[in-house]
């Protein structure tokens, strides 16, 4: 619908009254028409980052935003052209669904016409017809959410920005509106950010993820660089649940040797430990296992289960099955793992180049 | 039923023969209505009774018209003008108190500066003080000594004064109105959505946009319900008027004269009733456009 423009963020560091640092200097670029999703801990920087782009929050000196080619450091929010959507909605009490959505349209003086076009346009995207004359606390959580995005939307904005949006919303209706907001966003084609901490979500909706720790990137991909090559420890651990082996020895045909049996993984030479996700490992009858324990747990997930396997290793592995096979505690299980599913953040992996980025 | 069966076993098992020979119900109607016998008592002695004869009194005949009092207050010039001079005093520094010190409000919640603290504490002061002292700080700045006297005299050899009309009167009651809105606002800023402005910042709304949209509309049940605060407190304010001049014709100064000087009880009796019935419309009428948390913001 609207052009949509790329943005640059270059050196924005943000350092709040008191020197506390919620950023450290920060290089990102969002291609024109993608979307970005911030994912990160509470407290890493997400919302800071999204309020430099949107004008709210200015970067520390040094920094620079610029939208396509225009540098927009030093415009308020006001003349970005930037649409929010908030994790409370935002929606004005004092109008009507219809006045919500129209404000925006009202502030740009756009002739009446025009603008019940496009409120008819935008409550249809977002499936709320009939709901105009509507006061704001008539609407349900999910309701409040779509006025908002049609509110963000019906201006046309060059940059979509969306904090949390679902973060006060039931599961459900979470996944519901996820989805519905993944089109729309391929339907719009604008340039979005998009800041959670569920990292389904992020999965779901990022064209790109950007992993923050602390003030800082620590990975930036696709979801699935992010989630089959991920850079450290720390995003291994936040995508999805991660097994870590620690190699004790290394035979001499280049073999490792983990708690409870070893592995072939020749591109993982040298290192102290492997990862793997539960997801990879497979049940085997133990004579042809790589790795033989004992099942301590078993954790009923609906679709499947986590069995939690002793190896004699520091913490128990985590495993993948069919939900419907019983494993009794302390059944001895075999497993076995295909090198190609090994991995580890400073080795490229089997399929993989060498990692491109130095990540921070 | 747990309070009878709380009871020694033969009390309980009187109190259960009562109970199913009156009904739980209206037992319980019997109990409310002791416990709050002492209320009812206070407030028929000390409430009711003496309004009631105030009301009663007003209606009875004026000393010097012959009629009812509430009729001569609306039949001579005299009581109207004093009536109409009140409740136009009354807005005229309500409006003012909510205008200046709403604006003031809100910038004091929304910036942080030194000493913001002290200033505060500063303006809010004039809380502490009562009408006899604000009367007589309205007499230092605008009285027949006061500073505004003094400099004119010195610059253009004659004394300008305000201290003892209508002019003084507004002083002192904005004196001790703007406190109260000031700390109102304050307070309802600080419970203000930010977002709310964002939003509408993020939709292209400029500074007086959003003021009017957003700020405005949400602080508006404070505004309203502190500005009926001031205006009742203005129809009432005794000590600043009597300190500024018995010349002044406003009816607390009539109510005091009437009863003091003439011993012309119904005429009292009848001014106090309007100024109540007057005050009390203003605090329900703004206790429903607020939406009823008018009790919470005082
Ligand atoms: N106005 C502020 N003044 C001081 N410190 C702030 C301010 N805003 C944020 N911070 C700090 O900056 C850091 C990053 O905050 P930010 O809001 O960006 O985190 P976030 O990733 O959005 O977290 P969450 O998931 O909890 O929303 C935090 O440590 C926070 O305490
Ligand atoms: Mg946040």
């Amino acid at each position: 619908m609207s052009s949509s423009v790329s943005i640059t963020l270059t050196q924005c560091s943000r350092t709040f009254a008191g020197g506390n640092t919620a950023l450290q200097p920060l290089d990102l670029h969002v291609n024109a028409g993608e979307t970005l999703v911030l994912l990160g801990p509470s407290g890493c920087g997400k919302t800071t980052t999204l309020r430099i782009i949107s004008g709210l929050e200015s970067p520390d000196k040094g920094g620079q935003v610029l939208f396509g080619e225009r540098d927009v450091t030093a415009l308020p929010i006001e003349k970005r052209d930037v649409g929010m959507v908030f994790q409370n909605y935002a929606l004005f009490p004092n109008m009507s669904v219809a006045d919500n959505i129209a404000y925006g349209l009202k502030i740009q003086r756009l002739p009446k016409a025009e603008i019940a076009h496009r409120l008819d346009e935008v409550t249809r995207m977002v499936d709320l017809q009939g709901f105009g004359g509507r006061r704001i606390d008539a609407l349900s959580g999910g309701q409040k959410q779509r006025v908002a995005l049609a509110r963000a939307i019906a201006v046309r904005p060059k940059v979509l920005l969306f904090d949390e949006p679902l973060a006060a919303l039931d599961a459900k209706l979470r996944d519901r509106l996820r989805i519905e907001i993944g089109q729309l966003l391929r339907e719009l084609g604008t340039t979005a950010v998009y800041v959670t901490h569920d990292q389904d979500e992020a999965m779901a909706l990022g064209d790109r993820i950007a992993v923050m720790q602390s003030g800082r990137i620590a990975q930036l991909g696709t979801p699935q660089e992010i989630y089959h090559r991920p850079a450290n420890a720390f995003v291994a651990d936040f995508i999805g649940a991660v097994n870590c082996l620690e190699v004790i020895g290394t035979r001499a045909d280049g073999g490792l040797i983990v708690p409870g049996g070893e592995l072939v993984a020749t591109h993982l030479q040298g290192v102290s430990s492997v990862y793997c996700r539960p997801e990879d490992i497979q049940i085997v009858p133990l004579s042809q296992a790589d790795i033989k324990g004992k099942v301590v747990q078993s954790i009923f997930l609906g679709q499947t289960q986590r069995l939690l396997v002793d190896t004699g290793g520091a913490s128990p592995l985590q495993i993948e099955a069919p939900s419907r096979q019983r494993w009794p505690n302390g059944t001895g299980i075999g497993l076995t793992l295909t090198p190609r599913v090994l991995f580890h953040p400073d080795k490229p992996t089997v399929t993989g180049n060498a990692k491109e980025q130095a990540y921070g | 039923m747990t309070a009878a069966s709380k009871q020694p076993s033969g009390a309980a098992s009187y109190f259960r023969r009562q109970s199913a020979s009156v009904g739980p119900a209206r037992r319980k109607r019997l109990i409310a209505l002791l416990a709050l016998m002492p209320a009812l008592v206070i407030f028929c002695a000390f409430w009711l009774l003496p309004f009631s004869r105030l009301i009663v009194m007003g209606a009875e005949a004026d000393r010097s018209s012959g009629i009812s009092a509430y009729l001569t207050i609306l039949t001579h010039r005299q009581y109207l003008i004093s009536l109409v001079t009140t409740v136009g005093i009354s807005l005229v520094v309500s409006i003012t108190a909510v205008a200046i010190a709403g604006v003031a409000g809100f910038f004091l919640a929304r910036h942080r500066f030194f000493g913001k603290a002290a200033l505060v504490a500063i303006l809010t002061f004039p809380l502490a003080f009562p009408g006899v002292v604000v009367g007589f700080l309205v007499i230092m700045l605008g009285g027949r000594q006061g500073a505004l006297a003094q400099t004119s005299l010195w610059l253009f050899g004659e004394r300008w004064m305000f201290a003892y009309s209508l002019a003084g009167l507004f002083i002192g009651y904005l004196y001790f109105s703007i406190p109260r809105v000031i700390t109102t606002v304050m307070a309802a800023c600080d419970n203000l959505d930010k977002s709310l402005e964002e939003a509408a910042r993020s939709l292209g709304a400029n500074t007086w946009q959003v003021t009017k949209d957003v700020i405005v509309p949400g602080i508006a049940p404070a505004l309203l319900s502190t500005g009926a605060i001031c205006f009742a407190t203005s129809m009432g304010a005794f000590g600043t008027a009597f300190t500024l001049g018995t010349r002044l014709s406003i009816l607390p100064l009539n109510i005091y004269g009437e009863f003091t000087n003439y011993a012309n009880f119904a005429m009292a009796a009848a001014l106090s009733v309007v100024l109540g019935v007057i005050t009390w419309m203003a605090l329900s009428l703004a206790r429903r456009l607020a939406g009823g948390n008018l009790g919470a913001s005082v």
